[in-house]
């Protein structure tokens, strides 16, 4: 096969028009030709900087060696070593900003497409079977791990694997967190991806409980008290919605994006068996610039609607992973930059009609260093639309904090917790994830994961 | 699974259900509510809570087929079990907060109305526990749907009213209250639960009385911890979360219009899935709006 080895092996997709109508998967993943030519891009660097862009340290030229090698068990057996969710990395990983964004390839050309042959491995060993290792012996100790998301996931898995009795406590009737409630089917595939990983983590040995909320159907408290839980992990999200609070705002129509992504991918309510509603705009605004705010644009324009995201900053500012953002434009979504909402119209009947905005310009850098968008005065002007969709980030929810004696939070309500090892105020209990760093991303949740699952070793081999 | 250890209908389309969730019996107080959802396929039903029984392990709801969802719950016979069944949810009446002292002296007068009278009875038990018993007024349209009579008239002194005069007092439950005011009966709070048409009229009437008031809504919810925001409401002129900061608040700073009008959001789709699981199918064809 000729190649340009300056360039990426070109990933197969669902042609634009066509998934612009459908909730399967997007992208269609590298089959093995394709990745094994990907993987002889990689120059199997001596000091591999992916790896350090790597928040749990994936052994990547390790297993993209096994890739070329034909070796896929064995290139699963080098991921397995760190992560428990590779079919989930592969594609929700901002890879451009991490292990890809520090590829020597990048320097010239395009960087070694890691994100997707780390997917192509984790698909291929599913298919093939292959199940990751449970420990030989087990320690007698129990943990539990509340919240069942990318940083709950990963904690127990790891505790499991160094032998310990791990239950998972998650609040909503399916296990997965945001990776079932919050991202959508046609980018993470629900029965088909995020429930075999669940397996794989079940199968070493994990307890799941659906359906309890702590610090309501029990506390942390009396699981540790009561239930002989000799350590604790709080993985809990960061699952409140912001609202802008602006006139409007309550009309019908107006949604935030957990709500109606939540409709969507936990409920299934873009399916027809599914009876739980969902609101089939015809012109849909999303407010925002972020992955949530793309995933609910993409969803709103699949479920019929013409959609526009409005964002305060410019394109360069977008928070969303690039890969994102690019399919959005593929599929017809129009981005209203340097524009931010003022007012929400309702009808006589209480129906958003459309909303009033203001142009932006950037200003000098702020304290995230990025610049400051500022008002044009007068600049106002009118989008006819019935829905809205606020998607301006989430914070965590006090549920957990304000029930737990002894667990300090910070002013932005997050947990506060050791980086290294998690450890928070009270003696027992660790955290990671969005609960502590306020939202971010499925990797950053799953590295936190990792090292508290280390913490919490150390801390019981102590006691 | 959830297992449903009695069904009892109540009237011709009230159901009383005690169902196996040993979590929620243990951790419960009045005032808060659960989520249920009947098979994979469900929505997520918020239901606020009778009684608990945290010896036996059980909890009490007690619904009104309204829509496709209650429909389905009311097929369910005993060792039937739900798919989903978490709670307890929101916060507790602040009367569970109160110091024994001061709350054994306050005049207490509740409202219940149709199917709320399940909530409030959960309340008025937990209150004759504490030793003390409330005046309590409840409104049904007619004798032949009134539920729980003996039940309430056990934790309570009971009043009660029908809009058709069939029984009790002849006139709604504000019509009640206005008779018992006049009596000279005076209240320091009265504690709403029922229709949110009829938590207005309380709230309107007891505003010119006087009377503190504290209602439980129930709006559209889907996960009910918080995350969705579904069912924000504006109270006193700020947003609230009925699911968190709530169900309970005070009626008087409720923006009763608007909550109403939130509750039509998905109208016209419960009906058809509600005449989906009646009739099978919403096409019959020949009316001519079919596609």
């Amino acid at each position: 096969m000729a190649m340009d080895m300056m360039k990426k092996v070109p990933v197969r997709e669902q042609d634009p028009q066509v998934r612009a109508h459908n909730f399967e998967e997007v992208c269609l993943g590298y089959n093995k030709e394709e990745a094994e030519a990907e993987a002889l891009r990689c120059l199997n660097c001596k000091n591999p900087r992916c790896v350090q862009g790597c928040p749990v340290s994936i052994d990547i030229p390790g297993f993209i060696n096994k890739v070329k090698e034909s070796d896929v068990a064995g290139a699963y057996a080098v991921i397995s070593e760190s992560s428990a969710l590779p079919a989930i990395c592969g594609r929700v990983c901002p890879q451009e900003s991490q292990c890809e964004g520090k590829c020597v390839r990048g320097i010239k050309g395009e960087p070694v497409s890691i994100g997707k042959l780390e997917r192509y491995v984790a698909d291929t060993a599913r298919e093939m079977g292959i199940k990751p290792q449970g420990a030989a012996e087990k320690k007698g100790k129990k943990v539990a791990v509340i919240g069942s998301g990318p940083s709950g996931l990963t904690c127990a898995g790891d505790l499991a694997k160094m032998g310990y009795d791990v239950k998972i406590f998650e609040a909503l009737h399916k296990a997965g967190g945001v990776l079932v409630y919050g991202i959508p089917e046609f980018r993470l595939p629900k029965s088909a991806v995020v429930q075999k990983e669940i397996e794989n983590v079940q199968s070493l040995g994990v307890e799941i409980e659906t359906d309890c909320v702590i610090g309501k159907s029990t506390t942390i408290d009396a699981l540790m008290e009561e239930e002989g839980y000799d350590a604790v992990f709080v993985g809990s999200g960061a699952g409140l919605p912001k609202f802008m609070n602006i006139p409007g705002e309550q009309a019908m129509g107006v949604f935030s994006a957990n709500e109606y992504l939540t409709r969507s991918n936990l409920m299934g309510a873009f399916s027809e068996k599914s009876r739980t509603p969902i609101m089939r705009a015809k012109k849909a605004v999303i407010v925002g610039g972020g992955n949530v705010a793309m995933d609910a644009a993409r969803t709103a324009l699949r479920l019929g609607a013409e959609v526009h995201i409005v964002y305060r900053r410019s394109e360069a500012e977008l928070p969303a992973r690039a890969e994102e953002v690019h399919h959005a434009k593929e599929e017809g979504i129009i981005f209203d930059l340097l524009t931010n909402p003022v007012e929400i119209h309702a009808d006589e009947k209480g129906w958003v009609k459309g909303i009033t905005c203001i142009r932006m310009e950037l200003g000098e850098p702020d304290a995230s260093g990025r610049r400051r968008p500022v008002e044009v005065p007068g600049s106002e002007f009118d989008i006819e639309c019935d829905c809205v969709i606020m998607s301006l980030g989430t914070s965590p929810n006090p549920l957990i904090s304000s029930t737990t004696k002894g667990l300090e939070i910070n002013r932005r309500k997050c947990i506060i917790a050791d980086e290294e090892n998690g450890q928070t105020s009270k003696k027992g209990v660790f955290a990671g994830g969005d609960a502590v760093t306020g939202a971010a991303t499925v990797i950053l949740a799953m590295g936190a994961g990792k090292a508290a699952a280390k913490g919490i070793d150390e801390y019981l081999s102590k006691s | 699974m959830f297992r449903i250890e009695r069904v009892e209908a109540l009237s011709s389309n009230i159901y009383l259900m005690d169902v196996y969730a040993p979590r929620i019996a243990k951790n419960a107080l009045p005032g808060q509510f659960l989520i249920v959802r009947v098979d994979e396929e469900g929505e997520r039903i918020p239901l606020t809570i009778c009684d608990y029984d945290a010896e036996a392990g059980t909890v009490q709801i007690v619904f009104q087929t309204v829509g496709a969802e209650s429909y389905r719950m009311a097929q369910l016979k005993k060792g039937d079990c739900f798919a989903d069944f978490v709670g307890p949810l929101g916060r507790p009446s602040d009367l569970c907060e109160m110091p024994l002292e001061e709350l054994r002296k306050m005049k207490l007068c509740f409202i219940a109305g149709g199917v709320g009278t399940a909530p409030v009875y959960a309340q008025l038990k937990w209150l004759k526990n504490q030793g003390v018993t409330a005046d309590c007024i409840q409104g049904a349209r007619s004798k032949d749907i009134l539920i729980m009579e003996d039940d309430m008239a056990a934790v309570s002194n009971l009043y009660i009213c029908t809009d058709d005069g069939s029984y009790g007092i002849n006139g709604n439950v504000c019509v009640a209250l206005q008779k018992l005011y006049d009596e000279g009966k005076r209240y320091d709070r009265v504690i709403a639960i029922g229709p949110m048409i009829m938590m207005k009229f309380v709230c309107q009437l007891t505003e010119k009385l006087e009377i503190p008031t504290i209602v439980s809504m129930n709006p559209i919810m889907v996960d009910g911890t918080g995350m969705c925001g579904a069912c924000r409401l504006m109270v006193g002129g700020e947003v609230k979360f009925a699911c968190v900061d709530g169900p309970e608040f005070d009626g008087h700073k409720v923006d009763f219009p608007q909550a109403m009008q939130r509750m039509a959001l998905y109208k016209t789709e419960e009906g058809r899935l509600y005449l989906e699981a009646k009739e099978g199918a919403t096409h019959h064809g020949g009316c001519g709006n079919c596609n």
